[in-house]
């Protein structure tokens, strides 16, 4: 199997019963996509495909993803240094054990590719709108696939919130 | 897992091809599918990849739409048509599952998708004739609070999980199959199969056969609908109870109306008789109480989900009464 992990050529050899998150921390030590439930139910496994859409790599078969494209957290950060999404979590408190946190920030940058889209949500009230505000609301609705047991969510709130305002 | 080979297809007839011997496994996003085979309760030893079908989602001459097996939830959801015209299909996957998994799960698969009964699930530990025939069924005098009160029978009384479905159900979709011996197109409503004696088989396919498309055929008031989902939380959990409905009016009374019901049914139910007392009738809060309670007769509680049937009844009451205006 052949694909580009962040942003590298990688040749990879796995049986066809192998997870897309198994191959990614057992033949790749690429550690920071989590398995926490490994039945779709909790989200840390969340990683980016192809043009950045969120999907769960517990759920997914790698051979399945065979020539795609996956960004995990590890391949987030720049030359510069970390991705602002990283510093706001920091800023802001967006975790305790941080165990959920690779899923939640990959999770939050397909979440935010998805609502400017136009993709609507279980609580939009327009679903014809092409412009819907991502309100706090609309941010938890859309973050609820990624559970965190130290609870803190005002923070990740806070931080994805903070991020998006600073990317206007 | 089992082991299994794996192959993807890239046009239907390759599928179906690949799809002929008997152990062999359609693959859409795996979400379900996957799952269960972890469990080794699916045990295909092979797996044809259909994610590259058509994920097309097309108008036709005649006004319906046609809906490609391989089209992500997420894409049908945010279709501006879908959200335009048939806006209960596009508040039905929203309500459903994670956004992750929707942008993985294909249209096929969601109708394929197998019930989330924890007796089922629970390989070791527990019996059911769904998962092996003739075992019996620890639902039946379990914790069975999330279990079906329409459709069920003495052998299994699980719900179906989709959301989508549901709306499906209401708008009268129509599948399109193929397998080695032809086509034939099949209403969503006769898909999937009541448990009865043989709950292992939950639809209509045959072996090898192939969901292609989904058709959603013209309705002139399909926009005219909505989706509402009661479940434990907020978001992210399987419904107790759903309510797809879409209605029209005409001179003040009801013209045509389509309801259908989720997490009450063994298969999505669709409210044919609720329907039927509805039609003809001005819209008012007892005549859709006596709608919903015509469809409602039939209806059996276990010993832990007797609320259904009244959380059934209000939650009919409550979408019908918004969607024409009457004050609950």
């Amino acid at each position: 199997m052949k694909f580009i992990i962040n942003g590298q050529q990688m040749t990879v050899e796995a049986d066809p019963r192998t997870s897309l998150l198994d191959l990614l921390r057992d033949h790749l030590h690429l550690f920071g996509a989590k398995k926490g439930c490994n039945q779709g139910a909790c989200g840390a496994c969340t990683v980016l495909v192809d043009d950045g859409e969120r999907i769960l790599s517990c759920l997914a078969l790698a051979v399945q993803y065979d020539g795609r494209e996956i960004t995990t957290v590890e391949g987030l950060a720049g030359e510069a240094g970390m991705h602002p999404l990283q510093n706001a979590f920091i800023e802001h408190d967006g975790f305790q054990c941080g165990y959920c946190t690779p899923g939640q920030i990959c999770s939050a940058l397909g979440m935010i590719a998805e609502w400017k889209r136009g993709v609507p949500s279980h609580v939009t009230g327009d679903v014809c709108s092409s412009q819907i505000s991502l309100s706090s609301d609309e941010l938890r609705e859309r973050m609820s696939g990624n559970l965190c047991r130290c609870g803190a969510y005002n923070g990740i709130v806070d931080a994805i919130e903070t991020y998006v305002e600073g990317a206007k | 897992m089992t082991p299994f080979t794996y192959a993807r297809a890239y046009d239907v007839a390759e599928a179906v091809r690949l799809g002929q011997a008997g152990t062999t496994k359609y693959l859409g996003g795996g979400t379900n599918l996957v799952d269960l085979m972890r469990e080794t309760i699916e045990r295909p030893t092979a797996l044809v990849d259909v994610t590259g079908l058509s994920s097309a989602i097309e108008g036709r001459p005649d006004g319906s739409w046609l809906i490609g097996c391989a089209a992500k939830n997420t894409a049908v959801a945010e279709h501006p048509v879908i959200r335009e015209r048939f806006p209960v299909l596009t508040r039905a996957i929203v309500a459903g599952a994670s956004a992750q998994i929707r942008n993985m799960a294909t249209v096929g698969g969601n109708l394929m998708q197998r019930t989330r009964c924890a007796y089922f699930y629970d390989d070791d530990g527990s019996r059911c004739n769904k998962r092996e025939p003739g075992q019996g069924c620890d639902a039946l005098g379990g914790f069975n609070r999330m279990h079906a009160i329409l459709g069920g029978s003495d052998q299994c009384v699980a719900t179906h999980p989709s959301d989508m479905c549901v709306a499906l159900s209401a708008l009268g979709a129509v599948v399109h199959l193929e397998s080695a011996s032809g086509k034939r197109t099949v209403p969503l409503t006769e898909f999937h199969r009541v448990p009865g004696h043989e709950p292992g088989i939950e639809t209509v396919l045959l072996p090898g056969e192939l969901i292609t498309h989904v058709e959603l055929p013209p309705i002139g008031f399909s926009h005219h609908s909505n989706y509402r989902k009661v479940r434990d939380r907020a978001s992210y959990a399987f419904a107790l109870v759903s309510v797809a409905a879409a209605i029209s009016l005409d001179g003040g009374s009801i013209k045509d109306v389509r309801l259908a019901l989720g997490g009450v049914g063994t298969k999505p139910w669709r409210s044919w008789k609720a329907e039927a007392a509805l039609k003809g009738q001005r819209p008012s809060v007892a005549g859709f109480r006596s709608a919903i309670d015509a469809e409602l007769a039939d209806a059996k509680a276990l010993r832990d989900n007797s609320f259904k049937i009244d959380l059934a009844r209000r939650t009919v009451v409550a979408v019908l009464s918004d969607l024409t205006g009457v004050s609950a």
